[in-house]
């Protein structure tokens, strides 16, 4: 019967992601000043450009305060306590010298790293811990113009286009994890799409934190010139440990005149486990910018690991006729926490979004949409129109829906609906009747409400996503 | 096929059958039929096993076996349907989708490979043709938006793919026009066959004209007070339950 006890067995199935890579480790000692900054920066061979940006960042960020006005709990973070550089100590020239444990890591993941999943269709550049191990089909990317690298290449082979953009969309001074992010950014992957270019690969990053301690400071860079169009892929995952850790990374998107980009990701980092203990603190600022007219940024993402994620993934639609788009699922279980949602920012006329965000919550889980939708005094008909639902399922989780709105343009036209339901013992036992298991019923309804988002993802990320909604629910029908 | 002894069950304190007897054979039709509020849906419900009520009393076998204890999935998998009288919507999951899931979850408990979406979709379309249903219906999401007919025939459609030895239909003709109440009829007489038995609570009389039960059974206050063939249905049709209700009076 579809009694608790069932539906809080389903949710105890732990995380099978949880394994820890046995490699040597290039470590700084935990802490942060700006000896550690100068240390990170000549680790990495960087120009004195990058160095003096990342020092201007740390200032600015001694001036600033921690948040508080989010909707999430968690005991305050000593910054000085944590490692802000850790490296594989061998580092590959290519693909043949990756260390086999790290391959081994990311076959357990299943993420296709070898040459010939170029027919698959995937280009991966795999982050694992700090410094990007492999990039796979870059030539044959480079053949196109296309450039796909980690950061810390970007940095040295393409200055120019790093300095133009660095920023651009996400200043240094932005908030206080966007700004420690920028000084002590340890690496992460950059794109350059040029003019009229149709990227013909998905091109895919897999993010996995893995040395303990160590929080994670990726930097996205992703600029699509006029008339190009690429779609991102974004995975994560992490092994298990008890402390709780740092994840502040900042993704930037830059499109301009008539480019389109599509971001997906699909988080799967780990929750905690069961009462609430250890997990993923994902404080990550992502934002796109459509600058030039008629061009488009979509975001989709499926979040349903870390135990506290707290994100907007925006769209800053300054070209007239620019469309941003947010697709969001969040699914928190046990003692997880999320505040995400979307900044949709309306500056150029006729611009359009739209909003869909799916929020799931089971066990003791807490689930908030927070989302602005501004527009500008010269957004001439401007459009928004914003769904949120939410899904509760069981008696002792939350969701809380804050919608903001700020208009200063009369012809704008907006739209916003929200629904809240919550899995009842009917419909369970509807399923039932037919004979589906509540554990597979409990998902098919899940995946029914979701719906509208995983089709929004690229197929293959579709079928991963629907599976890890099953995996986190798993105890969750009661 | 069922064999339902003294049974006894409510909801909390509350008991609302009151010690039901009844043997329904393979190859057998019974009507059960009843004032409102006399416990009829509560059968439907406790035999399929809803959580919602306690048995207190007595015993239900199906094929031999109590199945008192098993949850609902186990009973439906063992071959016990019921066609819910409010069909219940699940958004945004497609009619087939859901009979995929519903008719593999039956396949791997008979330890048969599960059919992929292309087999099904052939197995599934004959099927539609004894509801007289579009194939567009699969792509809808199940009963969202449906009408009240809708529903109904769609689960008729269900009980057609799954196939069940004992269906119970809940008040499965009310609610129907002519059309939709014939199209029923015809998908309940299509299950009937020597092997596989059927139990179906309504309130009128019209669709047992369709289907001709064997037996026809009166349900007063948690009791079988009255048994027959079909012609106590039409009696019940013409003279109300008043005369029923005098006869258990006085005994």
């Amino acid at each position: 019967m579809a009694d608790k006890a069932t539906i809080q067995a389903i949710a105890d199935q732990e995380y099978q992601y949880g394994f820890v890579t046995e490699i040597d480790q290039d470590k700084v000692a935990p802490g942060l000043n700006e000896d550690v900054i100068r240390l990170i920066s000549e680790k990495k061979g960087e120009p004195d450009f990058m160095l003096q940006w990342r020092l201007r960042a740390y200032r600015h960020w001694l001036t600033m305060k921690e948040p508080t006005w989010q909707n999430v709990y968690y005991p305050p973070i000593d910054y000085q306590d944590i490692v802000y550089y850790a490296a594989p100590k061998q580092g590959p020239e290519s693909l043949d010298e990756v260390d086999p444990e790290i391959l081994e890591t990311y076959e357990k993941l299943g993420i296709p790293l070898e040459e010939q999943k170029w027919l698959a269709g995937v280009a991966v550049d795999a982050v694992f811990d700090s410094v990007s191990v492999a990039t796979t089909h870059q030539e044959r990317l480079a053949e196109m113009g296309i450039i796909f690298c980690s950061f810390s290449e970007a940095v040295k082979n393409h200055p120019d286009l790093i300095k133009k953009y660095l920023g651009s969309v996400v200043p240094y001074t932005d908030n206080f994890y966007a700004t420690l992010n920028s000084a002590v950014f340890s690496d992460g992957s950059f794109c350059y799409i040029p003019k009229g270019v149709r990227c013909p690969v998905e091109l895919s990053t897999y993010f996995r934190i893995n040395a303990r301690d160590t929080g994670q400071f990726e930097r996205t860079l992703i600029v699509a010139d006029e008339g190009s169009y690429v779609s991102y892929l974004e995975g994560c995952t992490a092994p298990m440990r008890d402390e709780n850790q740092l994840h502040a990374a900042v993704v930037e998107l830059v499109a301009l005149g008539n480019a389109e980009i599509k971001y997906a990701t699909v988080q799967n980092w780990y929750p905690g486990d069961k009462d609430g203990k250890g997990g993923i603190y994902n404080f990550v600022t992502k934002r796109g910018k459509c600058v030039g007219d008629d061009s488009r940024i979509s975001w989709t993402q499926v979040e349903t690991g870390s135990s506290i994620t707290w994100k907007y993934p925006g769209v800053i639609l300054q070209g007239d006729r620019s469309v941003g788009e947010f697709y969001s699922i969040a699914l928190t279980n046990n003692y997880q926490q999320a505040d995400t949602g979307t900044k949709m920012i309306h500056l150029g006329r006729d611009t359009r979004s739209t909003i869909v965000s799916k929020a799931i919550s089971a066990g003791h889980g807490n689930n908030t949409y927070r989302g602005l939708v501004r527009i500008g005094p010269r957004a001439a008909r401007a459009k928004n129109y914003t769904q949120c639902d939410s899904l509760l399922i069981g008696d002792q989780c939350g969701a809380h829906t804050f919608p903001y709105v700020e208009v200063k343009n009369s012809t704008s036209n907006m739209e916003h609906e929200a629904t809240t339901s919550k899995i009842n013992e009917e419909q369970l036992f509807y399923c039932q009747q037919r004979g589906i298991s509540p554990e597979n019923a409990v998902g098919l309804i899940v995946s029914g409400f979701c719906r509208e988002v995983v089709k929004k993802l690229p197929f293959e990320f579709a079928v991963e996503a629907s599976r890890l909604l099953g995996v986190s629910l798993e105890g969750s029908t009661g | 096929m069922l064999e339902i002894r003294d049974l006894h069950a409510g909801v909390g304190d509350v008991e609302i059958l009151k010690g039901i007897n009844l043997t329904v054979k393979a190859g057998e039709f019974h009507a059960i039929m009843g004032p409102n509020g006399s416990g009829k849906s509560t059968l439907a419900r406790v035999l399929s096993g809803h959580h919602s009520y306690t048995c207190t009393r007595g015993d239900v076998l199906y094929k031999g076996k109590s199945i008192l204890e098993l949850p609902p999935e186990e009973r439906a998998r063992e071959g016990i349907f019921m066609a819910f009288q409010y069909p219940y919507e699940i958004p945004g999951v497609s009619t087939q989708e859901f009979l995929k899931t519903a008719y593999n979850s039956l396949r791997e408990h008979r330890g048969q490979t599960e059919l992929d979406a292309v087999e099904f979709y052939r197995f599934l379309k004959d099927k539609l043709q004894v509801v007289e249903m579009d194939p567009s219906y699969l792509n809808r999401p199940l009963n969202d938006g449906f009408s009240g007919g809708e529903k109904k025939r769609n689960e008729i459609l269900q009980m057609a793919v799954l196939e069940p030895d004992l269906a119970v239909l809940d008040e499965t003709d009310s609610g129907l026009d002519i059309d939709a109440l014939r199209i029923v009829s015809e998908g309940i007489n299509r299950l009937r066959s020597p092997s596989k038995a059927v139990l179906l609570i309504t309130h009128y009389q019209r669709i047992l004209e369709y289907v001709g039960p064997d037996y026809v059974h009166v349900l007063m206050d948690g009791r079988i007070v009255e048994s027959g063939d079909g012609s106590l249905a039409q009696h019940l049709e013409e003279h109300g339950y008043d005369w029923v209700r005098d006869q258990v009076a006085t005994a």
